[in-house]
């Protein structure tokens, strides 16, 4: 199971319209797809035209008196389910926070279950820095952050890179790409230009800004499903298809191909990331015969070791 | 996926009428559903479906209460396994598969349904029962704000028997079916659907799947596969009239078996006919007395050429099944050193099954089953006619017949059973076995008329015996064919070293068996003879509910 969160400290710059669409192109590939609207605007549950509405809330969800496999509604498209959003979901940081101090990896734990059931999972998060925006983190594998081009934006991309580089242990894979792009701006496609020179790992395909995509609103349904063929679900499609091949490495590929080793024991879902031929995120992991250290997150590990120690290549 | 429990519905004429092939829902369903949703056709989804049943000849997974259907698509076919109320099993996705000439249930492509099936089938192959065809429409049920909460399934199918059956008809298309499929997190609507179906008139449950509804439209049946006793033998039927029951009955296999002989689709064909052709002799020999003087001389001797016929083919089937078995206990020889052996099986196999099939299409065996069976019906009609019998003072009833064969059969295998020492030749564990199979067709043939309970019982005792008497024969006979074999091969020039000394060895493994077996011959034949088993067998003798008269009549 692979988790895509789409994330931005800003508001308004085309997460849910991103997490819906490539949740819809997932599942319209055939893998198995559920999509966690957890902003309580349920934006994109109101597009999947799905009352925003959890049984016993968020709270129920948090505390486990609910699992959130009770809580998913299929939509209208096959291999595709949602989890819908709950206004209680606005209180969720004071639901995190209740149960231990600083509870990061709640999420994490509560999609665990659901890991043969789904292949991907996207979680459409509220926007600010949050202890909500923190689980998230911890539970994603990649991070897909959409992106204004404007100065300000770009300085959130800092912060958020910033403060992600900050974590302890693993890391998602953050990935920007542009959103909302207006090619008659002239400091659109200035800053397109320029960050795309000076930053490596940004995504190519950027999503314009397009009048058929705020359609989804009254169309109900992704616009890759509703105008396949259009400018919009064609950036979406190729987004996806850029996306869709970054290396996320699942335990349960490792065990299936009788990747054993040693070390592949109950701490082998914790330290998942650090497969054979994938990029660590571990920076203070040793192996367990002592080879050398991986500090440096972003590193290709060589080795099969669970704890990443491999030489970077 | 259809949801569980919500099975499906058959519709019958008066509702499929008008169909309108732009909704492919009949009006009056769209109508009832109406009242809680709006019907949106998914022509996206709509298919056409594909679909093969399989089974063995003997309806194996049947009778285990499975259903093995090939489902055909564009994209590839699925093997799907379920039980027969329609709940999945297992499924594999399978390509080129089956092949043109039925296939042997081990042959399928690995996998969970190869897995399940192998266990059951054997070696029998896996034969097209039923061929399904049509198209599945498919519409989404919504609610008010335009969500799709279940869908309809309507599937309008045509059967086709591919070996229709006597009576049988080769094409035959389906009441129309309807199925609903909830939609995750949506119980409710589903269930409304459902309540709004089953209030239709005209809209009824599906009690079958598409294979039991094919089947039945088909008039095909699985009991059309004769096996087991004759249930309408009873106690008071004149014992002419049983017997020539019973013998139609074995010769109404022979010929269900031959056309898989002919054509060699298994082995299990050849050994079904055999059996048939051993119980043909053994009732013509025990239940003479009722058979007509001249005819159990000659058709005794008949039945005897066909099953000598049959021998050399089964013989080496047998060791071909059993083949990879030997060659696994081979302890000083490796298992590659009996190819040549096995090569050689299969050369000899084809041509004594050429000789087989040759006499099989030739006019002795054709004029044999048509003159026995005139014979045997003659025999059925003259002795239930009023009157028949009257030179006897009372006609020879079934029930008394069976008593008296029964008990002679009983008593014959326990005289000659005590006659056996450690020092008696091996041709006397033969013999005593062929007694042993005699008194098991006896009670196999008048199993209706016997108690149940008492029957199990004496038939648990006599397969133990059988049990042990057949490996020791099976040993010993093997043992000689391979000295035969290995002299044939010798002959022809194709018997490299190795193969002749694993052929060796095996020999040495079937002396061991051999030796085990005639070891528990004792044990097994004081169980069965014993006053215990003789007494197991006076309380079957004695008639259903005589078990208290017959221990009384034992205790004194």
């Amino acid at each position: 199971m692979k988790i895509y969160a789409t994330y931005n400290i800003k508001g308004g710059v085309g997460k849910t319209t991103a997490a819906v669409n490539l949740a819809y192109l997932s599942a319209a590939a055939g893998r198995r797809t559920l999509l966690w609207d957890l902003d309580p605007q349920g934006a994109a549950s109101f597009i999947f035209r799905i009352k925003p509405r959890v049984k016993g809330g968020g709270k129920a969800l948090i505390r486990g008196t609910r699992t959130l496999d009770d809580a998913i509604k299929g939509t209208d498209f096959d291999d595709l389910d949602l989890v819908p959003a709950d206004f209680t979901y606005r209180n969720m940081d004071l639901l995190l926070g209740g149960a231990e101090k600083k509870a990061v990896r709640q999420l994490a734990q509560l999609l665990e279950p659901l890991g043969a059931d789904y292949d991907h999972v996207f979680l459409d998060c509220p926007p600010s820095i949050s202890l909500v925006s923190e689980n998230v983190i911890h539970a994603a594998d990649v991070l897909l952050v959409p992106l204004i081009p404007t100065t300000l934006s770009v300085r959130t991309l800092d912060q958020l890179t910033e403060f992600v580089g900050g974590f302890d242990g693993r890391r998602p894979d953050v990935r920007a790409f542009f959103s909302m792009v207006d090619r008659r701006k002239k400091l659109h496609v200035q800053i397109t230009q320029d960050l795309r020179a000076e930053r490596a790992g940004l995504i190519a395909s950027a999503i314009p800004s397009l009048s058929l995509i705020e359609r989804m609103s009254t169309e109900r349904a992704p616009v890759t499903a509703f105008a396949p063929r259009s400018v919009a679900a064609r950036a979406y499609q190729d987004l996806w298809s850029e996306i869709s091949r970054i290396p996320v490495l699942d335990i349960r590929d490792i065990l299936m191909a009788g990747g054993g080793g040693h070390g592949y024991g109950e701490n082998a879902h914790r330290n998942r990331r650090r497969g054979p031929g994938y990029r660590c995120r571990g920076t203070r992991h040793q192996d367990q015969e002592g080879h050398g250290q991986c500090r440096a997150a972003g590193n290709w590990c060589a080795d099969r070791a669970p704890a990443c120690a491999g030489p970077a290549r | 996926m259809i949801t569980p429990a919500l099975r499906g519905f058959v519709l019958d004429a008066s509702v499929e009428d008008g169909v309108d092939p732009a909704q492919d829902v009949p009006p009056a369903v769209l109508t009832a559903l109406s009242q809680a949703f709006t019907s949106v056709p998914d022509r996206g989804a709509a298919r056409t479906r594909r679909c093969l049943f399989l089974d063995t000849f003997d309806w194996r997974l049947y009778r285990a209460g499975l259903v093995l259907e090939l489902e055909q698509a564009r994209g590839g076919s699925r093997l799907l396994l379920s039980k027969a109320d329609g709940t999945p099993q297992a499924d594999q996705a399978v390509t080129g598969w089956p092949p043109r000439r039925p296939g042997l249930a081990w042959d399928m492509p690995a996998g969970p349904v190869r897995d399940r099936v192998v266990v059951l089938a054997g070696p029998r192959a896996l034969l097209p029962v039923v061929k399904a065809a049509g198209t599945v429409g498919v519409t989404r049920l919504v609610n008010t704000d335009g969500k799709t909460v279940a869908r309809l399934y309507a599937e309008n199918l045509s059967v086709t028997s591919p070996a229709p059956s006597a009576g049988g008809t080769t094409t035959a298309v389906l009441p129309f079916r309807l199925s609903v499929a909830g939609v995750r997190g949506y119980p409710g609507p589903a269930r409304k659907v459902v309540g709004l179906l089953a209030a239709l008139p005209g809209v009824t449950h599906a009690s079958q799947g598409v294979f039991a509804a094919g089947l039945a439209a088909l008039g095909r049946h699985p009991a059309e596969h004769i096996s087991g006793p004759d249930a309408e033998l009873t106690a008071d039927m004149p014992a002419a009239t049983a017997v020539a029951r019973l013998l139609l009955r074995q010769l109404d296999t022979l010929e269900q078996n031959v056309d898989g002989v002919l054509r060699d689709i298994d082995t299990e064909f050849l050994h079904d006919l055999r059996v048939a052709v051993r119980r043909t002799r053994s009732a013509i020999k025990l239940l003479a007395e009722v058979l007509p003087e001249d005819v159990a001389a000659h058709y005794g001797a008949e039945f005897k050429w066909l099953g000598d016929l049959t021998t050399p083919t089964r013989d080496l089937d047998v060791h071909l099944l059993g083949f990879d078995a030997t060659a696994g206990q081979l302890r000083a020889a490796a298992p590659a050193d009996l190819e040549p052996f096995r090569l050689f099986l299969h050369h000899r196999r084809a041509r004594e099954f050429r000789r087989l099939a040759a006499a099989l299409r030739g006019p002795r065996f054709r004029a044999l089953a048509q003159d026995w069976r005139k014979v045997l019906l003659e025999l059925r009609d003259a002795s239930a006619r009023p009157g028949a019998g009257r030179r006897r003072r009372r006609p020879l009833a079934a029930a008394a017949l069976a008593t008296a064969t029964t008990g002679k059969a009983f008593r014959r295998i326990v005289s000659q059973g005590r006659a056996i020492t450690a020092e008696s030749a091996p041709e006397s564990l033969h013999n005593l076995r062929k007694r042993a199979k005699e008194l098991r067709y006896l009670l196999e043939f008048f199993a209706p008329l016997h108690d149940p309970h008492a029957y199990r019982k004496v038939v648990g005792d006599l397969k133990s015996l059988q049990d042990c008497l057949g490996d020791f024969q099976d040993s010993q006979v093997q043992r000689e064919e391979l000295q035969a074999l290995a002299a044939q091969m010798l002959a022809a020039g194709a018997a490299p070293a190795a193969t002749l000394l694993a052929m060796g060895e095996i020999a040495a493994n079937l002396i061991d068996s051999q030796a085990a077996a005639r070891d528990d011959f004792a044990r097994r034949f004081a169980r069965f003879a014993g006053p215990a088993g003789q007494q197991r067998v006076a309380v079957l003798l004695a008639g259903p509910g005589q078990d208290k008269a017959a221990q009384e009549k034992t205790a004194e």
